[in-house]
């Protein structure tokens, strides 16, 4: 088949951290105004009790963005159990604009086979899935973000021969599990249902070490995180080869806008990948960066240039 | 139909057999790759066994049900699709599944075996469980052990298929199918290979103050006293620091078993119509102690009598056990 | 912290010397026979130890005056009573009373309830336990009746006596 020679798309992913309606409200005005990104994931993905305090100001950050050339996408949340979590998944799955990315098989079965995204919660894990996904009317998928290149191939490949688009998270913390339990709360003598919000404290969540002190996982919330930023930084010029179309940077604590600037400077063949990783590892901070899941390896290690085949 | 089935761990051929003779209604059970859920070395069926067992079982009216409730990853599909067809011919009487392009496949190709949606689908609501059951013909969900009982209630007013609930044994925490911590140490996946914190990563310690360290992957997972009773060395056990928790806490959850023995009736009133115990990867000893109580339980309930439960407080994780979500919510 | 490769510390445990080699001495012919008949009777079993068939096994039983040393290769079977100052290196150790061992090779305990209450310790290659474990579980009936069966009366009542001396540790639900 030959692919006719379009550009990669970079996407933002939707913030997974509680931050302020102030703060996001500057961060997409930034976004928009700066970063080198095509396309934004909105909405809240992870806790259905933070969705007030920025469902209000989602249509001017809807306008605001498409204004600036994005495509706008929301995201539903990933776990969907209480009446206000039905009840928002329902709400979004009736809206004709902007795209819909589907988080849970409620979110499906409300959107019945009008267009939609497959979110990286959905478990898409291989062609037989994604086939069944597209008659369903999936135009896009995005794979699970532990899923090998191996694999990657031909997922993409698949979904290609679908007509759908697919995108890799190539950027920021790996959600690792969710669960009906807030760790947050937890943490802080707390249950869900009195939480006081105190997630709000971590916008790049709660780091936890082992005894030994190692840095190992994030809490966010009911989601649990890597420690570690994934970073396909060196592997998007694969990436793109095996049919990947677009690469989702997951919004971090970070420079988002340099962070995406690097990026998009390694797909347009600006920047060395060497020189841009290197960048990438300045902007990340202390933050360890990590490819382990993409070489089938523990999704922690940073397989070096050197050992990748 | 019968009422609370109770549906038991099978993860060998003897405790097959071991769980059949202690009452089972049905057994679960998989295959030796990682087309189930509990891949552990060791552990589960070769087809000849299978075939063997699926007689065994048959002949005293017991069911057998196939786990293949992990996600096959791309370009492996047909590990899954093989495993579905042995299946088949050898006559189990349902499928456990979790992945859409595995459902897909066995309601396509044998359409006659029962589905059955495993907690790896996650399905918590009635309408993703209703998905599930449009799509594929799926005939009972296996709850997730996150609902409360008014919720489990609720849902079945809303669904058209059985409802199956854990009962006792291993509580996991995490939303199941939706679990990638494993795979973040070890490298070896909970989704695609059916594992969850393997042997061949675990080791334990111990110091000469007699305590002993579980490390998973060199991370030490948790540390117990001279005393102190353990648990599995799964990540969501696990003891941990925080910032403001410096002396170090279980972030996830104890070193606890599930045990809802004494929530039966109330299981039964609200819908539940198979109860489900967890173990595939314990001893016939487990599955001889445990099946018999619930059976005895179960029978019961069923007689109109107050259940007489034995204790099993010995064959708990930490020999601590919860109700977990199914009696407050404000375990979340 | 890993301790690796683990052997016995002699100095805490009774069973070096002379009293410790002639027991071995005494029980060596009996272990030989009964690993190969159950070898022979049980065959399957070395199929779940896959891999770790050539895995030195270290059973060490707290209470007795010697540790057994378990190599379940079938072609080459080895299973034998060692001194605890001579143990081989092992790659799994598996350390407690002696009828819980049993009981555990006779599924009438169950390992984990066991390692939870930290009766039961392993360390080492947990995957090699895990295998030996589920193989050993896979075996229907009785090893130890099987063992002391091949001895006949005076088999059962030792295996009897045994288990009476342990009865207060034993109470189970």
């Amino acid at each position: 088949m030959a692919v006719t020679e379009m550009t990669t798309k970079l996407t933002l992913g939707p913030i997974a951290y509680h931050w302020p309606a102030e703060r996001r409200r500057d961060f997409y005005a930034r976004i928009a105004d700066e970063a080198p990104v095509d396309e934004v994931y909105l909405g809240e993905v992870i806790c259905s009790k933070r969705a007030p305090f920025h469902e209000g100001e989602l249509p001017e950050i809807i306008e605001r963005l498409e204004r600036a050339g994005k495509t706008v996408i929301v995201s539903t949340l990933a776990e969907v159990m209480l009446k206000r979590e039905r009840k928002a998944t329902d709400d979004l799955a009736v809206m004709d604009t902007p795209e819909i990315e589907v988080n849970n098989a409620a979110g499906l079965y409300a959107r019945g086979r009008r267009p939609h995204r497959i979110g990286p919660f959905m478990n898409a894990y291989n062609e037989a899935t994604i086939a069944w996904m597209a008659g369903q009317g999936a135009t896009h998928v995005c794979l699970p973000t532990e899923l090998p290149a191996e694999a990657i191939a031909v997922a993409a490949a698949a979904a290609r021969d679908e007509g759908l688009g697919v995108e890799v998270q190539v950027f920021g913390r790996a959600s690792l599990a969710v669960s009906a339990r807030c760790y947050h709360a937890r943490a802080h003598g707390r249950t869900k249902d009195n939480c006081r919000f105190v997630c709000e404290d971590d916008p790049d969540g709660m780091p936890l070490r082992t005894r030994d002190d190692a840095p190992i996982l994030r809490v966010n919330g009911i989601q649990t995180q890597s420690e570690s930023y994934v970073d396909l930084l060196p592997e998007a010029d694969r990436l793109v080869a095996d049919g990947v179309t677009h690469l989702r940077l997951m919004p971090q604590d970070v420079d988002m806008v340099a962070v995406a600037g690097v990026f998009r400077d390694v797909l347009d063949g600006a920047l060395p990948v060497d020189e841009a990783d290197g960048r990438l590892g300045v902007l990340s901070g202390a933050v360890n960066l990590s490819n382990g899941f993409y070489h089938g390896a523990a999704g922690y290690r940073r397989i070096a240039m050197a050992a990748r085949t | 139909m019968s009422l609370a089935e109770l549906i038991c761990p099978a993860g060998t051929p003897a405790a097959l057999r071991t769980a059949v003779d202690a009452g089972a209604d049905a057994v679960y059970c998989g295959f030796q790759d990682a087309t189930n859920a509990r891949n552990f070395p060791g552990l589960n069926f070769t087809p000849d066994e299978l075939a063997e067992a699926v007689t065994y079982a048959h002949a005293r009216g017991t069911k057998v049900l196939l786990a293949l409730n992990t996600y096959p990853p791309a370009g492996k599909v047909d590990l899954w699709r093989q495993a579905a067809d042995t299946g088949a011919r050898l006559g189990v009487d349902a499928f456990i599944v979790a992945d859409m392009g595995v459902a897909d496949y066995i309601a396509r190709t044998h359409p006659g075996v029962r589905l059955h949606l495993s907690v790896q689908a996650a399905a918590s609501s009635p309408e993703a469980i209703r998905y599930y059951c449009e799509h594929f013909g799926v005939r009972r969900v296996v709850l997730p052990r996150i609902l409360t009982i008014p919720e489990i209630r609720q849902i079945k007013r809303e669904i058209p298929c059985e409802i199956e609930t854990f009962i006792f044994g291993n509580h996991g925490l995490m939303v199941e199918g939706r679990c990638s911590l494993t795979n973040y140490l070890t490298g070896q996946s909970t989704n695609m290979d059916g594992v969850c914190s393997p042997a061949s990563d675990v080791e334990y310690a111990r110091h000469e103050d007699g305590s002993m360290s579980s490390q998973l992957a060199g991370f030490t997972i948790d540390r117990f006293g001279p005393e102190e009773k353990a648990g599995y060395p799964t990540i969501c056990k696990g003891r941990y620091t925080a910032p403001h928790r410096p002396e170090g806490y279980y972030a996830f959850e104890e070193p606890v078993s599930l045990n809802l023995s004494r929530l039966l009736p109330e299981l039964i009133d609200a819908g539940v119509h198979a109860f489900k115990i967890e173990g595939r990867q314990r001893s016939k000893s487990y599955v001889r102690g445990v099946v018999r109580a619930f059976r005895a339980a179960v029978d019961d309930i069923r007689a109109g009598r107050e259940a007489n439960m034995a204790d099993l407080v010995a064959l708990t994780e930490g020999q601590k056990q919860t109700q977990g979500a199914f009696e407050t919510k404000k375990w979340r | 912290m890993s301790t690796g490769v683990h052997t016995v510390s002699p100095a805490r445990l009774p069973g070096g010397g002379v009293v410790s080699r002639l027991a071995c001495g005494v029980v060596q012919p009996i272990l030989s026979r009964v690993v190969r008949r159950i070898a022979a009777r049980h065959p399957s079993l070395f199929a779940r130890l896959g891999p770790h068939q050539g895995t030195d096994f270290l059973i060490d039983p707290v209470d007795l005056p010697f540790a057994l040393h378990l190599r379940p290769d079938p072609g080459a079977l080895l299973f034998r009573a060692v001194p605890r100052d001579a143990v081989p290196q092992a790659g799994a150790v598996i350390r407690g009373r002696f009828l819980l061992l049993l009981e555990l090779v006779d599924s009438e305990e169950d390992g984990d309830a066991a390692f939870f209450s930290r009766d039961l310790e392993v360390t080492g290659d947990t995957e090699a336990v895990v295998r030996l474990r589920n193989a050993l579980d896979d075996v229907d009936g009785s090893i130890a009746e099987e063992t002391a069966a091949m001895f006949g009366p005076p088999g059962r009542a030792v295996l009897a006596r045994l288990r009476r001396a342990y009865t207060p540790e034993m109470e189970r639900t």
